[in-house]
């Protein structure tokens, strides 16, 4: 229980010092999962900074992140604290260009 | 760890009864689907909210024997 709490204030306080924060498999430069590097591509693309967290190196917030954000599969994508999803729907609205308004709306510098 | 197309479609239509459903295997594998589903219990909430009612329908087997299932979901059009 008490690591629990530990691995929720940890997650909390990434997602609230870090305006757009990637929870991935791999790190940014060598992305380990094509899910994981579909998003990064995505962000890079659209030169938006960002901070990638690799879950490989840390099983508890590999486990602990799916709880926190009743979601079972890696990567998962925050924006100033809010979960914005997975690859599948990061892909969509960068597809249908949703995503460049969202960064914008959130006051992040980003290019279409 | 694969899981069949059939399987896959009857979890989803078990947790939403009037969900229309294709699956795609991408590749053949049986461990890369893409799955389109369409119900009205996706009305009015957010893609995360919609995924993740498709998520509980499969009862935790998204992320463990199922790896890859690229989703597409909405509500039916009116």
């Amino acid at each position: 229980m008490m690591s629990e709490v530990t691995i929720n204030d940890r997650i909390k306080q990434d997602i609230t010092d870090n305006p757009v924060v990637l929870f991935m498999k791999g790190t940014p430069v060598f992305p380990q999962c094509g899910f994981s590097a579909a998003v990064v591509q995505i962000l890079t693309t659209m030169g938006v900074k960002f901070k990638g967290i690799d879950v490989l190196a840390d099983p508890e917030i590999r486990q602990g992140i799916k709880e926190f954000s009743s979601w079972p599969t890696i990567p998962q994508l925050y924006v100033k604290g809010e979960f914005v999803g997975g690859c599948d729907i990061v892909r969509e609205m960068y597809e249908n260009g949703e995503l460049e308004g969202f960064f914008k709306d959130h006051g992040i510098a980003a290019r279409a | 760890m694969a899981i069949d197309a059939a399987e896959i479609e009857r979890l989803i239509k078990s947790g939403l009864p009037d969900a229309q459903v294709r699956i795609d295997d991408l590749r053949g594998d049986g461990d890369h689907y893409a799955a389109t589903v369409i119900s009205a219990a996706f009305k009015g909430k957010s893609r995360v909210q919609q995924h993740q009612l498709v998520y509980k329908a499969l009862q935790g087997r998204m992320g463990n024997e199922l790896h890859a299932l690229a989703l597409q979901t909405s509500p039916p059009q009116d």
